[in-house]
């Protein structure tokens, strides 16, 4: 009897160490393609990462060398075109969440935030393509940068959300009291005192957008050349990488590797970035 | 946290409507204007979504005018002919959604739950720090790093040992090519990991320390209080996980396209090359010319937005029950 007991006592130890190997196991496992990507990314693309990648216009078919500085500026361009409309747009969104978010409206409102998060990004892609490039017939870096701002916009809003609903009322009620105007109270006080946050939430969207090659693939499209002009096709780092690493050629795998180095270091550093910046108010507060 | 702040916003919005009031006979005309600007934006985020689905509508009226509902279930693609069924592209999305849910789902809630219940505390923020670096690389370099690394590692290694394990079985038969429909799988393994294992986590969290404790002192032991107190009772959660997780899985366009062969079949073998509706769209959306095929295309993209939108809403309603239930029953 007293044995039997302690022989079962030993079998629920021996489960509750396997089951605790394998839980260890599993967060082993998980790592595995992360330090992968990176290991082969570096790697492969460190070579290939020089002045003539960053000067360069791609080469023809054939002729080794050539750079990406077309799509990287390219990409920048994007990027900013997505910020000009993607971060008022969703900064105001976020705001009307937060100081205005009672009532119906503004609990649908929430709703189609949330959806649009989760929105596929190559049906936004669709979406622009059959308001921006179907009516003018051109592929342009309008319709990729408006791709890219639809999917910046929910994501900008949320964090401002959360990030207002975090200053305490009594600082509002502060301002307020002295007879300033709720607007103004809105905007110099509330969503001035988040700022860092907010820019936070920007770059975190930056980085998210920047990666994005599906909405690009036919709203900005490509091009092979230095592009400046809105309603021309434009290069982009990700559109690049995707072209290069589905073609035949040496070359051009190699200059993939070296695309995908620089994009995954900027986002990465966005990343860290954001992390760093978020932690110093916690830890002075 | 809860209790305060509807306290104080009682408070101030009592405050604002005693404002409120005072503005309509006041000169307040920047409140006004601010808080319609404001709205119309709103109400322009909330037009962009009704946009989405109008536009896909109105852009593929000629194949379900032409082929009906029986479009979708339905296998021929032929751009030349004007032959559309986008069947083949359905199953590809649902087999490798459903791959990558029976790689993903264990190991996202294993991790999850080895971060929230035993890692130490450095350890955990580590590790959930580089587990959120995986949902941060951007498609495009899960699609290169597919090609280069995991497709002929799946050829010469996984593929040739499947296949001699379990051959006997249809779906591991065939030629190991490494690029197909297993590949694409595992690559939506590895990037729905994040969202799955980061909702877990909420989840986990939000049960409340007491359970635990209680399990514990009754002489569980951790395994047993992990799967009394925690696992049983966030099921609705994780489940909720993991439908966000397949969301996710259905959508995901580049990585897929890279890696899954690009080939409308159905076909038993996953070693076999397939499509999914994002990766044919992807693929021929830029080149389609003739309106029928750019029809037939955004037809699979309109289907992949209301599928990818039920999803989510159900997934989230889940989650949001589950993380409400238990704070409510820690006040």
């Amino acid at each position: 009897m007293n044995e039997d007991l302690s022989l079962r006592d030993f079998r629920r130890k021996l489960i509750n160490w396997a089951m605790g190997a394998v839980l260890a196991l599993a967060a082993a496992l998980v790592l595995i393609p992360l330090l992968s990507v990176f290991a082969y990314v570096v790697k492969q693309g460190i070579s290939s990462v020089n002045w003539n990648f960053f000067t360069q216009l791609p080469k023809p078919v054939g002729e080794t060398g050539g750079g990406m500085a077309n799509a990287l500026l390219g990409t920048i361009e994007l990027v900013l075109l997505a910020m000009l409309v993607g971060v008022p747009w969703g900064v105001a969104t976020g705001v009307y969440l937060a100081e205005y978010g009672r009532g119906k409206f503004a609990r649908a409102l929430g709703f189609c935030v949330d959806l649009m998060t989760s929105v596929p990004s190559i049906v936004v892609g669709l979406f622009t393509y059959t308001i921006l490039v179907m009516p003018f017939k051109r592929f342009s870096a309008m319709a990729g940068g408006a791709s890219l701002a639809i999917i910046m916009i929910p994501i900008v809003a949320r964090t401002t959300e959360e990030l207002l609903k975090l200053v305490p009322n009594h600082i509002r009620e502060a301002g307020l009291a002295l007879g300033i105007p709720r607007w103004k109270v809105t905007l110099w006080i509330v969503l001035r005192g988040s700022m860092s946050g907010i820019i936070t939430g920007v770059m975190l969207a930056v980085a998210r957008v920047a990666g994005e090659t599906a909405p690009l693939l036919f709203t900005a499209f490509n091009n092979s050349y230095w592009s400046f002009k809105l309603d021309q096709p434009i290069a982009s780092l990700p559109i690049q990488i995707y072209n290069y690493a589905i073609s035949p050629f040496e070359d051009w795998h190699r200059q993939a590797w070296a695309g995908a180095l620089v994009l995954v270091c900027f986002v990465l550093v966005l990343n860290l970035s954001t992390r760093i910046l978020m932690r110093q108010p916690r830890s002075t507060r | 946290m809860e209790l305060p702040q509807t306290l104080s916003m009682s408070a101030v919005s009592s405050t604002l409507g005693i404002f409120e009031r005072k503005k309509k006979r006041d000169v307040h005309l920047g409140d006004r204007i601010f808080f319609w600007v404001l709205r119309l934006l709103a109400i322009g985020v909330m037009l962009l979504l009704l946009g989405i689905t109008l536009n896909l509508l109105r852009v593929s009226f000629p194949i379900f005018s032409k082929f009906g509902l029986s479009y979708f279930v339905t296998n021929t693609w032929n751009p030349v002919t004007e032959k559309f069924g986008a069947g083949a592209f359905i199953y590809g999305t649902v087999v490798s959604s459903l791959i990558a849910l029976v790689i993903s789902v264990p190991i996202s809630i294993g991790v999850s739950v080895f971060l929230t219940e035993l890692a130490p505390r450095r350890l955990a923020e580590a590790v959930g720090f580089l587990v959120e670096m995986l949902a941060a690389i951007p498609s495009v370099v899960y699609g290169l790093w597919g090609i280069f690394v995991l497709a002929p590692w799946l050829r010469t290694t996984l593929q040739p040992a499947l296949a001699s394990t379990f051959g006997f079985l249809p779906l591991f038969q065939g030629p190991p090519y490494g690029i197909g429909m297993l590949t694409a799988g595992i690559i939506l393994a590895i990037m729905i990991s994040p969202t799955i294992s980061a909702i877990c986590r909420e989840v986990f969290k939000a049960i409340s320390l007491q359970q635990r404790e209680a399990a514990l002192a009754l002489g569980a032991t951790r395994w047993e209080t992990i799967s009394l107190a925690v696992l049983k009772s966030s099921a609705s959660g994780i489940f909720g996980a993991v439908i966000l997780g397949l969301g996710r899985a259905l959508g995901e366009t580049m990585a897929v396209t890279m890696v899954i062969g690009n080939r409308a079949d159905i076909s038993a073998s996953l070693f076999a090359p397939g499509q999914t509706m994002a990766s044919v769209i992807a693929n021929e959306y830029a080149e389609a010319t003739s309106d029928m095929h750019l029809a037939a295309l955004s037809a699979v993209g309109l289907a992949l937005f209301l599928v990818s939108f039920l999803i989510n809403s159900s997934a989230r309603f889940l989650v949001w029950r589950a993380t409400r239930k238990s704070k409510g029953a820690r006040a």
